[in-house]
């Protein structure tokens, strides 16, 4: 056989030879065992479709466990990615190409593969260990009435990966460990991807070990080669850029979106920034990609709980930095105390909920919006707190910085709302001018001089807004108490007075509701009147997004409004929902918006409810709009 | 320009708020101490910063006319590590009470310690639940009779000092809600070191747990049952100064009295900054009736505190990587140009 380099293609033109046909979008999913390195190919064919000008949108999906048991059901781990020349908002619904490594990948994954998908295996894996590990009576491969719709493409992976690797000294398991490369190079060659960003990331990963680069290089190439030269695909695919804004692009996820966020807003207020945490999925990834950015002035304190995480960040506030924590809804749970303190206090901080299914331990890796209840009423007494929630990983950006102007300005605890979907997906993100942005302005009051001071500094002394100053430790004259029992409007003193109380608790929920003049009005996509409304918030987005256009393009009197802030709601939101026949509330929970909704505006919904630690496919809501017209 | 500060008295420390404890109860002397001690340390008032928790000593704060955070049950060692953190000038007292630290909020008392935040921790210890009416208290001897423990409590107590040393603590210190000269001299201590700071302060709680420190308060009672740690001084105590301990086989205490035999050289001499925290968690075993109970600080050490390896890692990663760049962050990775 002749050797890889004589074989290859040296330009990495992949459109040598065979026929190529254009295509609109694809959808493509990896899926293997958790140690295939499903995650790691998956984020290498986005890097390089977005690099190339595709519009793409992700959803990895991974079991709980690190290491289950390898080749079971509960092993499978999964990458779908939607790459297309126009612009797109979900990971797609069905499959295009599906690459199942083993027999229990097939089998958890074959059923979102569309007819006359492509299915490519590994078919060194489909031995009778695996297959009875999956749960099947007999190799799948076999079955050709299960398999028929399909294009199946059965490749010796792990037998021509070790071929590709061999005489580098490898041990049989770090070669095999390649074949994910091989698997990556195979379908690379299918859509004519450019593998230069994942050569050279390679590289990067691998500079200490040379041997490593070398392999998996190999198992790239003869993954490319494998196509190009074998009879057994005949054509590959052509996926054009989209037209998306001009502009510079990176690709981006929501926590690492949270994060950036979180560092500009530093840079635009010249402040500092402590942002506690204790690790929780999903939203450990924030604190890691923070703790990177201490040249940022960034400071992070990794507490011994998400009570000492939400404690430091009231401390921090009082302190007079911007405070922020985060994390998933076991830990905003232990949270809610301290928030409350946060509260009564009136001091400006930002708490971001990564949700995910619950209720308690729940599905710890699967994404869910059940949180928004409990960020609307999970802490003892009167205690109402603005809500933020990002409607997309790129949005996150955006929100956060929202979410901190809000804080600082009203002087507030906020909750951001993200949800597991929104933080792991990622998409196409333009990167903005930093002279676009909103300003962000800390505000201290003076020093008091001498005379000054003895009239005393009153710390619950409001603006016109109710927004009562941000007086910081170390300032001259301004020394003062605060603390968790109701206080005195004014000076801000302890006081049980049964009127004060009833004033303050008036006050701060006054103050709260103000927030919706200092929000942008609620916008709608498609017509201003007509027979349906649907109305989503957070990582829901894309799914409704896409359904909606799609009855718009068949005619259809069909809205949609996407809410960000979901407390105070923008202040016309009541007054749209008139234009409409019904109201749909899609929601990945039990009609939690639906909930607040028909409270605020006594108004009737019909609520989309999906809990399965899923998003919802663009055909689920398209039916339900369906159901209302 | 001078730069010299205004002088201070107690009085500029004393807030305009009435102080609402108990007739007689302990923390009026506590907080009498601390108003007399902070004028003396030549730190701007503006810069000092009171955490307090739940429970009638954590009303502390609303008395001291400097900042101040009344905060939540348990949770004022990580309250303040966030001040610490956010502005490291400042120095920042905690002020907590036996359940407060020990029981709700046992948690974050480790970690601050373990971590050395530079915080001055003043536990208040009246071995009671004061401010819920009497229920019984992690420092509470077995057996104690309260609201809760009509039958006699069931649990074993901790011992507060132990609960530091075991976990790193670089400053540990005792001391006595009376005992006027010594609680100031604790307290400056304790503001002087550099670190977390932790100072046990017996504390009567007259309504409660009257007396439960009679035998170290009053005059007639305390030289037989306390002695005070001198940094280099043998532990002589007693009415006459004629006993003292001494230290046999493995770091095992016991009672002499000086005589013929038994000269001050053969007793045990203070060493607060014994590197190993041996010397230091023996003499908080020490309990009545078996022993004299010591005061004084008991271990002061050097340790790089939490805060300022904080800023060190902010002024390292500018030297690395220079003044984080916001553009260059936006376009960290691939990017690419759309027209
Ligand atoms: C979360 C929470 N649980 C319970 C309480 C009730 N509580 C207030 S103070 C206290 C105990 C205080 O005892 P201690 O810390 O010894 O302080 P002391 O009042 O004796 O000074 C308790 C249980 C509370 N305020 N918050
Ligand atoms: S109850 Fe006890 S601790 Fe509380 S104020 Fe009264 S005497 Fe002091």
């Amino acid at each position: 056989m002749a050797s890889i380099d004589e074989i290859a293609p040296e330009t990495d033109s992949p459109f040598d030879g065979k026929p190529v046909e254009q295509l609109d979008q694809v959808v493509i999913r990896f899926c293997g065992d958790s140690g295939d390195g499903m995650q790691l190919v998956g984020t290498q064919f986005t890097n390089v479709s977005a690099v190339f000008g595709n519009d793409v949108s992700t959803f990895p999906d991974f079991p709980a466990e690190i290491r289950a048991p390898a080749g079971t059901l509960s092993g499978v781990s999964g990458f779908q990615l939607h790459f297309s020349s126009h612009d797109i908002f979900t990971p797609g619904d069905a499959v295009d190409t599906l690459v199942a490594m083993n027999p229990a990948a097939l089998k958890a994954n074959v059923a979102d593969l569309k007819r006359g998908g492509l299915l490519i295996v590994n078919e060194d894996s489909y031995d009778q260990k695996n297959v009875e590990k999956a749960g099947y009576a007999s190799n799948p491969l076999d079955d050709e009435i299960a398999l028929q719709g399909f294009q199946v493409h059965r490749v010796p992976m792990t037998r021509l990966t070790r071929d590709a690797v061999d005489g580098l000294g490898l041990s049989p398991k770090e070669a095999e460990r390649c074949k994910n490369f091989f698997a990556l190079g195979l379908v690379y060659w299918l859509y004519g991807r450019d593998a230069t960003p994942t050569r050279e990331w390679v590289e990067k990963k691998f500079a200490r070990t040379p041997s490593l680069i070398e392999a998996n290089l190999n198992a790239l190439k003869a993954g490319s080669v494998y196509g190009e030269v074998t009879e057994s695909f005949a054509t590959h695919f052509q996926v054009p850029p989209a037209e998306l804004p001009p502009g510079t692009y990176r690709k981006i996820t929501g926590n690492e979106a949270l994060a950036v966020g979180m560092a500009t807003a530093a840079k635009l207020a010249n402040a500092e920034l402590l942002y506690s945490g204790y690790p929780i999925t999903p939203a450990s990834d924030i604190l890691h990609e923070l703790s990177k950015l201490k040249h940022f002035g960034v400071r992070t304190f990794q507490a011994e709980d998400e009570i000492a995480a939400m404690s430091a960040t009231v401390g921090a506030a009082f302190g007079g930095v911007l405070a922020v924590t985060a994390s998933s809804g076991p830990g905003i749970c232990l949270k809610g105390e301290a928030m409350g303190l946060g509260m009564i206090t009136e001091l400006p901080m930002v708490i971001i909920d990564v949700q995910r299914g619950g209720p308690s331990t729940g599905l710890p890796t699967k994404t869910e919006q059940s949180d928004l209840l409990m960020a609307m009423f999970g802490r003892n007494g009167e205690s109402p707190l603005p809500i933020v929630a990002p409607a997309t990983p790129g949005d996150c950006f955006f929100m956060m910085q929202e979410a901190l102007r809000i804080a600082i300005e009203f002087m507030v605890p906020v909750i951001l709302l993200s949800d597991g979907y929104v933080a792991n997906g990622a998409e196409p993100w333009r990167i903005p001018e930093l002279s676009d942005l909103k300003p962000l302005r800390k505000r201290h009051p003076q020093p008091l001089t001498n005379g000054q001071a003895e009239k005393g500094f009153h710390a619950y002394e409001r603006d016109e807004r109710l927004v009562r100053p941000w007086a910081k430790p170390g300032t001259t004259g301004l020394e003062h108490r605060i603390g968790g029992l109701e206080k005195s409007d004014g000076s801000g003193n302890v006081d049980y007075d049964p009127d004060n109380h009833a004033h303050m608790t008036a006050t701060r929920a006054e103050k709260v509701a103000g927030i919706a003049d200092h929000i942008p009005e609620q916008d709608v996509e498609g017509p201003d009147h007509g027979k349906v409304l649907v109305v989503s918030w957070g990582g829901t987005y894309g799914a409704v997004r896409t359904a909606v256009r799609q009855l718009i393009r068949e005619g259809e009197a069909v809205a949609h409004a996407h809410l960000r802030y979901l407390n105070p709601f923008p202040r016309n939101l009541e007054s749209l929902f008139s234009q409409y026949d019904r109201i749909l509330v899609p929601e990945l929970n039990n009609g939690q918006l639906s909930v607040l909704l028909r409270s605020q505006f006594l108004t009737e919904t019909v609520g989309l409810n999906k809990i399965q630690g899923k998003p919802f496919l663009v055909q689920e809501v398209v039916k339900s709009i369906r159901e209302l017209l | 320009m001078s730069t010299e500060l205004p002088v201070l008295t107690d009085k500029d420390f004393a807030s305009d708020q009435e102080v609402r404890w108990c007739p007689r109860c302990g923390d009026y002397s506590i907080l009498k101490q601390m108003q007399k001690v902070l004028p003396g340390l030549g730190i701007p008032k503006e810069n000092f910063v009171f955490v307090s928790g739940i429970g009638c000593s954590s009303r502390f704060p609303y008395y001291m006319n400097t900042y101040g955070f009344h905060s939540i049950h348990g949770r004022a060692p990580a309250i303040a590590t966030g001040v610490k953190l956010a502005n490291p000038d400042l120095q920042v007292w905690v002020i907590t009470g036996d359940g407060d630290s020990l029981s709700i909020g046992g948690n974050h008392l480790m970690h601050a310690i373990r971590r050395n935040v530079d915080l001055k921790i003043i536990l208040f210890n009246n071995q009671i639940y004061g401010l819920t009416k009497g229920q019984y208290s992690p420092t509470s001897p077995t057996g104690s009779r309260t609201k809760s423990t009509p039958y006699g409590s069931l649990d074993t107590p901790l011992n507060p000092l132990c609960v530091a040393i075991g976990s790193e603590a670089s400053f540990v210190a005792r001391s006595v809600d009376v005992d006027i000269k010594h609680l100031q001299a604790t307290l400056k201590r304790a503001a002087e070191h550099k670190g977390t700071a932790f100072v046990e302060v017996y504390q009567d709680c007259n309504v409660f747990n009257s007396g439960a420190f009679k035998y170290a308060q009053s005059k007639a009672e305390k030289a037989d049952n306390v002695v005070v740690l001198e940094q280099g001084r043998p532990l002589i105590f007693g009415k006459n100064r004629d006993k003292g301990i001494r230290v046999t086989g493995l770091l095992t205490p016991e009672v002499v009295t000086l005589g013929d035999n038994i000269r001050e050289d053969d007793l045990l001499f203070h060493d607060e900054k014994a590197e190993e925290p041996s010397l230091a968690f023996m003499l908080a075993r020490m309990r009545r009736p078996e022993f004299p109970e010591p005061i004084g600080v008991f271990r002061c050490i050097d340790r790089p505190t939490y805060n300022e390896a904080v800023e060190d890692q902010v002024t390292m990663a500018v030297e690395k990587e220079g003044e984080g760049d916001i553009e260059a962050l936006f376009r960290k990775g691939d990017t690419w140009e759309v027209q």
